[in-house]
């Protein structure tokens, strides 16, 4: 059980603002947070990893890594995080980044050849692509075995090919190592394809603490409309089948048949329309 | 014509223990100036840069009162280490060292700014402790700094006169270094020698500064 009840004054682009968090994930959780700039998520992680000062507790798995009396250094916590811009050490190659962690060269090849980076160990962290340094990155941070695994937006700086690779072995990583990972992202589809549990953060607190089903999904009632999306999940329910699609910046659920099931495949792109009804419109609050 | 060479050695030989000395001091000093948030900050690099705007002959009557066996550190030296600091090599090299300080500083301060913070954040996240950070992660990414603040702290103690005149007197053999040497030569009017040291001296300074450049411009393909 990861424990965490901050509290911490921030000076903004929007005047001071205080961050108050207070939460409890389990062992094994995928946490995704998610909110608008500024809103005090990275800070939040930095916290966690004990790079930032701040009041309040952390405990994690029965270990204090921080409370009124004592702070751990982030040397102390078993953390490994991954930085949103790597990085990496300049001036050593892709294998010394993980050595110097830990002088565990076995461990240290199995991540790379798991991330299919083995090819890569030689090589210098400027002569790499940002989605390899992305995956240097994300090994270096399992070197330590760490209980919680922290990622800063690991997807901001990439494109799209480059992100589902990183998505896969985060989500592989995940399992494997028994992990519980906490993500800064603002995509919905990382977001829903990852985790089990989603935290809205808003202006320093926790608008909203639920499962990304129930945050991202924005289904309702059929229109007449015509959408370009993507598949990113199949489920099957009962008899039925639904197709988990994302849409611009939001995702949606919709049933299709065994026979459409069957020749649509995760990744593909698709449009989403309907005919029978008027499209209802509906004026959104403004911010 | 004979030509003798004592000066420029002593003129190396000065050189090399003053960088040797700032180069220690030097680390732990600016990294502390480039990583402290304190209020005295400015007042510290204040002092630290004095040396570049005094003029030498006041920095030198200074060190020479400061140094000299009446006052407490001059004292100090001849009971504890059995050293002289005026008029002696010695002395030089103290002098040299507080003269040559900001040569050091100032560059090894912009290379521990210019080291990205979060690789520093990445290392210490590895478990790594702040003096292995230093010598693995932060130096290393700081090389052409810390060539230039070693370049430039030898180079410019070399070519130092006020002080070194003013501090060591000009005793041949022992204070007498290059620069002082054509001065005497000048003064003597001796023109011919002072030609020759006055190239020498231009040829080796050139060649020192054409070095670091070259150096810092091929670093900085390797990074980018």
């Amino acid at each position: 059980m990861i424990k965490v009840n901050i509290q911490k004054k921030l000076h903004g682009s929007g005047g001071e603002m205080e961050l108050k968090c207070d939460f409890t994930i389990e062992k094994n959780d995928f946490l995704a947070i998610s909110g608008p700039s500024g809103s005090g998520k990275t800070t939040l992680l930095r916290i966690i990893a004990g790079l930032e000062e701040c009041e309040g507790e952390i405990i994690v798995e029965g270990e204090i890594w921080q409370n009124e009396r004592m702070k751990l250094p982030p040397q102390k916590r078993e953390v490994g995080f991954v930085f949103q811009d790597f990085a990496l050490f300049p001036n050593m190659d892709v294998l010394h980044n993980l050595l110097y962690v830990k002088k565990d060269k076995n461990f240290a090849n199995e991540l790379l050849e798991m991330t299919g980076l083995t090819e890569l160990a030689k090589r210098y962290p400027n002569t790499l692509s940002g989605g390899q340094k992305q995956r240097v990155a994300l090994c270096r941070a399992l070197m330590r075995k760490p209980k919680i695994l922290l990622m800063d937006e690991p997807f901001s700086a990439l494109d799209v090919s480059m992100r589902e690779k990183l998505q896969n072995n985060i989500a592989e990583f995940h399992k494997i190592f028994n992990l519980t990972t906490i993500m800064v992202s603002h995509s919905p589809s990382e977001i829903y394809r990852l985790s089990n549990k989603m935290i809205v953060l808003n202006n320093g607190k926790i608008e909203k603490f639920a499962s990304p089903k129930e945050l991202l999904l924005k289904t309702s009632g059929s229109a007449k409309f015509a959408f370009e999306g993507k598949i990113i999940d199949i489920v099957e329910v009962d008899v039925i089948n639904i197709a988990v699609i994302s849409i611009a910046n939001q995702i949606v659920e919709v049933v299709i048949s065994k026979k459409e099931a069957k020749e649509l495949k995760i990744g593909d792109k698709v449009i989403v329309s309907s005919k029978a009804y008027n499209p209802l419109i509906r004026k959104m609050m403004s911010d | 014509m004979n030509l003798d060479f004592t000066p420029f050695l002593l003129s190396f030989k000065l050189a090399f223990f003053t960088t040797s000395i700032l180069l220690m001091v030097g680390i732990p000093f600016a990294w502390f100036l480039s990583s402290t948030k304190s209020r005295f900050k400015p007042v510290l690099e204040a002092i630290s840069a004095l040396p570049i705007v005094l003029p030498p002959s006041v920095l030198g009557f200074y060190l020479l009162v400061f140094l000299s066996q009446s006052s407490p550190v001059g004292k100090f030296f001849e009971e504890v280490f059995d050293i002289k600091l005026v008029f002696t090599f010695e002395g030089l090299v103290v002098a040299s060292s507080i003269y040559s300080f900001p040569f050091m500083i100032q560059p090894l301060q912009n290379g521990f700014e210019n080291v990205p913070k979060n690789i520093i954040e990445a290392s210490y996240l590895s478990g790594k402790g702040k003096i292995e950070t230093l010598f693995k992660v932060i130096l290393p990414n700081m090389k052409t700094f810390l060539l230039t603040a070693v370049i430039i702290t030898f180079a410019h103690t070399v070519g130092e006169f006020g002080v070194v005149l003013m501090v060591g007197g000009s005793i041949p053999g022992k204070t007498e270094v290059a620069s002082v040497a054509i001065y005497d030569y000048v003064e003597t009017l001796d023109y011919k020698s002072a030609h020759i040291y006055s190239l020498i001296m231009l040829a080796i300074s050139f060649a020192v500064l054409l070095f670091v450049y070259m150096f810092n411009e091929k670093q900085k393909k390797r990074f980018l």
